[in-house]
């Protein structure tokens, strides 16, 4: 049993973990109260003979203190919750000045398209003609730069799926036909888990893809090769072949090794 | 208080002396219009599907425990589902939503309304029958081919139902996602006949609390078992019809090519969240309410003591039902939706842990200076409250919104909801089983295997659900054929194996139960009217009570907890014991002393 939460490596983490461990005290204690109080009860008013109840209907006073303590309690949550939803979530609050990719889902799959050597992301393009212009685009890997906003462009291009990125705290269901803007800011270096948390098809386990959060100079070179890489290849857009170390592990059993194998045919 | 009972109220209650011909077995037994048979019908068709979802979450349990390893015996089944025992992917997605829409909608929901709102009803009113017998008979006859034809969907080209029991579009919307096309109409056809069993069944119960109360039998005298029903029909009544809509639309673009749900062609995928949860967030009281009536129930009378507060216990149900209709946003944070309703959303659902924390303080405050006899129903009650205070202590987490982004769609869901809908629906319903069994049966069920199935029950509960928590916490997420294909999941194996084990010899003790159920229904093990020494009209009945109830019309002269009244000469008063000041019983036209 481990009630800590992991590790969180972006600039709302510690946010979030805060209101988490304040609730987790709070209904603790009153976890352990109640409970106490319970088996008390049990225990002291258990049936022995020549005892009776006591005949008590109610008490007006109690009513209102358990009322309008609970009440208190929630509310007060409710407004420390406030703030950091909204700035995590409110669109209007989104860092001005942050990087921007655009990321699909689809089954069993996360593409991420990268603005190319231009530097202009094209945010019109239709799903099925990604990535467009001179834009690039990778599967199941998402390369940010550390300690600068980052904002995904969150579109799914058949059911829904969930981003989840669990060290950053960052989760937003992918809708098909809305682009939802998610923003974060990652604040180490390193590789971190992309995870599909919404139920999307027989594959749904297999969504896994890696964040991978790099320095500011690291990013810019990455970004440089892969625009020139693609320059080489062709003059179109086009889709860069994955790392070994990061593609999706075959599962164990066959069948649904076939499954990967139908469902890599079907989307290619 | 004095009320006149009128002739009307009369002539609407044949009583039992009125008709004695004895009926033909299918008239008795099968296509009965009597509330009792039509509860116990419903009692054996939702037990049933009780133990068929146990059975479907033994092999969800057995793929996370034992992924890729042979299930003993899944041989047995269909290669489209398990070939080699091995539990596919498919099947597994399968699993997951078949295992919530038999739980739900054909074991816990049945259980406590269907089983409970017939029986107690009309003999905890004070009444004949329900208000439409025939109607009664229609809403089980709807109710039981519903299930058939959710238990046909397995047997169908593509499998069962596979987009989880939410059925999100536009994952359900057209079998191309999944490889399920009949087996998810027949999903859907299944819930909208099932919706028309519920409506026909909180029909008749609203009408009945309403019209047919025995002389004397006042608002604030009603059961709690009765008032939770009666605000549960009446959320029912509003809900199924736009579950039903929403059924009928998303049936639409699965057949008939409409896009309600499909954005390509001008749908909204996010449509369907708003109607299912619309509807859902009121069904997830459905499930809980009646359980929280038959726990005030069986606590005051364990505890020998008057329900602490009975009116604001009445008041916190009618708050929870009405709060159950401005929720249901928090089942979308994430889904896109504005994200400046979270703020909205947040607010009223927080406000739903103040009549919750009500209704706990005041079941603590019934056995505070009780006398508590601790038989088996009293302790499935006291259950309920430890289980309850878990499973509404966890909301609040996922109700402060920049939390739930961590845990949205993790295992601390599954481990809150099977608080609520286990811990406190299912002990509920043992509580309720137990405690009214004479009335279906006419005995009561063994004691001591009654307390063994309670005592292992309670402790291999907590040790299945209780460590789901620190699995959502860790970011585990649900409905995962294998979690361990993520490197941050892999190390969670052990603690799921142990999970898995426990929940194997959860379903294992429940033997314990099932011979307990037919065992004592024996005849040798008759009791008398009222073996747990209990204040409602029902337990003035012989046990069971004979088709027609009661001989005739009962008078109520005060509320249904009267335990322990200082100078009674019991520790219990019935509701229709006359005052001691009055010399006789007065009849049905007469206006009874107060």
């Amino acid at each position: 049993m481990n009630w800590f939460l992991p590790p969180s490596v972006s600039t709302f983490g510690p946010e979030i973990d805060r209101l988490y461990y304040i609730i987790l005290v709070i209904t603790g204690v009153i976890f352990l109260v109640t409970e106490f109080l319970l088996v008390y009860f049990l225990i002291k008013y258990r049936k022995r003979d020549g005892h009776v109840a006591e005949y008590i209907e109610g008490s007006m006073k109690a009513e209102i203190i358990w009322t309008a303590v609970p009440a208190v309690i929630v509310i007060g949550l409710g407004i420390m919750s406030f703030g950091v939803w909204s700035d995590i979530k409110d669109p209007s609050r989104i860092p001005p000045d942050s990087y921007e990719l655009i990321l699909h889902g689809r089954q069993f799959e996360w593409e991420a398209t990268y603005a190319g050597a231009d530097g202009i992301l094209e945010l019109d393009c239709e799903p099925d003609e990604i990535p467009c212009g001179d834009d690039f685009s990778l599967l199941n890997q998402i390369n940010v730069p550390v300690n600068r906003p980052v904002t995904v462009h969150l579109r799914a291009s058949d059911v829904l799926h969930s981003f989840f990125l669990p060290d950053l705290r960052v989760k937003q269901d992918a809708v098909p036909g809305m682009s939802i803007p998610v923003w974060f800011e990652a604040t180490q270096t390193g590789q971190y888990t992309i995870g599909c948390a919404e139920l999307c098809g027989l594959g749904h386990y297999t969504m896994e893809g890696v964040l991978v959060v790099q320095s500011a100079s690291e990013f810019q070179q990455w970004e440089t090769d892969q625009a020139v890489a693609l320059q080489d290849e062709s003059p179109g857009g086009s889709t860069v072949t994955l790392p070994e170390e990061t593609a999706i592990q075959t599962p164990d059993n066959a069948a649904a090794k076939e499954v990967m194998v139908a469902s890599g045919a079907e989307d290619s | 208080m004095s009320v006149t009972a009128t002739k009307t109220d009369f002539d609407l209650l044949p009583y039992a002396g009125e008709q004695h011909e004895e009926l033909p077995f299918i008239r008795k037994y099968i296509f009965s219009t009597d509330h009792k048979v039509i509860g116990t019908q419903f009692l054996f068709m939702s037990l049933f599907f009780l133990l068929l979802g146990g059975m479907l979450a033994m092999m969800i349990r057995w793929q996370l425990g034992f992924p890729a390893q042979p299930i003993p015996g899944g041989e047995l089944l269909p290669d489209t589902m398990t070939p080699g025992g091995i539990v596919l992917p498919e099947f597994y997605n399968s699993l997951v939503t078949m295992h919530g829409t038999l739980m739900i909608f054909f074991a816990i929901m049945p259980l406590l309304v269907g089983v409970f709102g017939n029986l107690l009803i009309p003999l905890q009113v004070g009444a004949a029958d329900m208000a439409f017998p025939k109607l009664n008979m229609a809403s089980f006859w709807m109710a039981f081919p519903a299930g058939l034809l959710m238990l046909a969907s397995f047997t169908v080209e593509g499998g069962a139902a596979a987009a989880g029991w939410t059925a999100y579009a536009p994952l359900s919307s057209s079998g191309e996602w999944t490889g399920v096309y009949l087996g998810q109409q027949l999903w859907l056809a299944s819930l909208f006949i099932l919706g028309f069993s519920s409506i026909a069944g909180a029909v008749n119960y609203i009408t009945t609390i309403i019209n047919m109360r025995a002389p004397g039998l006042t608002w604030f005298r009603i059961p709690l078992a009765t008032w939770s029903l009666f605000i549960t029909s009446w959320l029912i009544l509003l809900a199924m019809p736009i579950l039903a809509g929403a059924l009928i639309m998303l049936l639409s673009d699965q057949t008939i090519g409409t896009t309600f749900f499909v954005p390509e062609t001008g749908g909204e995928p996010l449509l369907w969240q708003h109607l299912f949860w619309y509807f859902g967030h009121p069904e997830v009281y459905i499930l809980i309410v009646p359980a929280m009536g038959i726990t005030s129930e069986v606590i005051a009378n364990g505890a020998r003591k008057p329900v602490f507060g009975y009116k604001s216990m009445v008041l916190a149900i009618i708050s929870i039902a009405f709060l159950s209709w401005i929720v249901w946003g928090h089942h979308m944070f994430m889904s896109g939706m504005n994200p400046m309703l979270g703020n909205a959303f947040m607010i009223t659902t927080m406000l739903i842990a103040v009549p919750s924390a009500i209704k706990v303080f005041n079941w603590l405050g019934t056995i505070w200076k009780g006398n508590i006899h601790f038989h088996t129903p009293f302790l499935h009650g006291a259950a309920f409250v430890s289980l309850f205070i878990v499973g509404g202590l966890s909301g609040i987490f996922m109700a402060a919104t920049p939390v739930d982004i961590q845990i949205h769609d993790t295992y601390f869901i599954v481990a809150h909801l099977h608080y609520v809908l286990f811990g406190g629906s299912l002990f509920g319903i043992f509580a309720g089983i137990t405690f009214w069994y004479p009335k279906f049966f006419g005995g009561i069920m063994n004691e001591s295997l009654g307390k063994l199935h309670f005592g292992l029950t309670f402790v291999l509960y907590n040790l299945v659900f209780f460590p789901m928590h620190s699995l959502g916490v860790q970011g585990m997420m649900r409905r995962l054929y294998d979690p361990y294909q993520y490197d941050y999941l892999a190390d969670m194996l052990p603690l799921n194996r142990f999970i898995s084990i426990s929940a194997f010899l959860l379903i294992v003790v429940q033997l314990i139960f099932i011979v307990n159920f037919f065992m004592s229904m024996r005849r040798s093990n008759k009791c008398g009217p009222n073996p747990w020494r209990a204040n409602s009209l029902e337990w003035t009945l012989p046990s069971p009570p004979p088709h027609g109830n009661f001989q005739e019309m009962p008078v109520v002269y005060r509320g249904p907890y009267e335990y322990s009244v200082p100078g009674a000469e019991e520790d219990f008063l019935p509701q229709n014991e006359p005052p001691k000041d009055v010399e006789r019983v007065p009849g049905p036209f007469e206006q009874p002393a107060d």
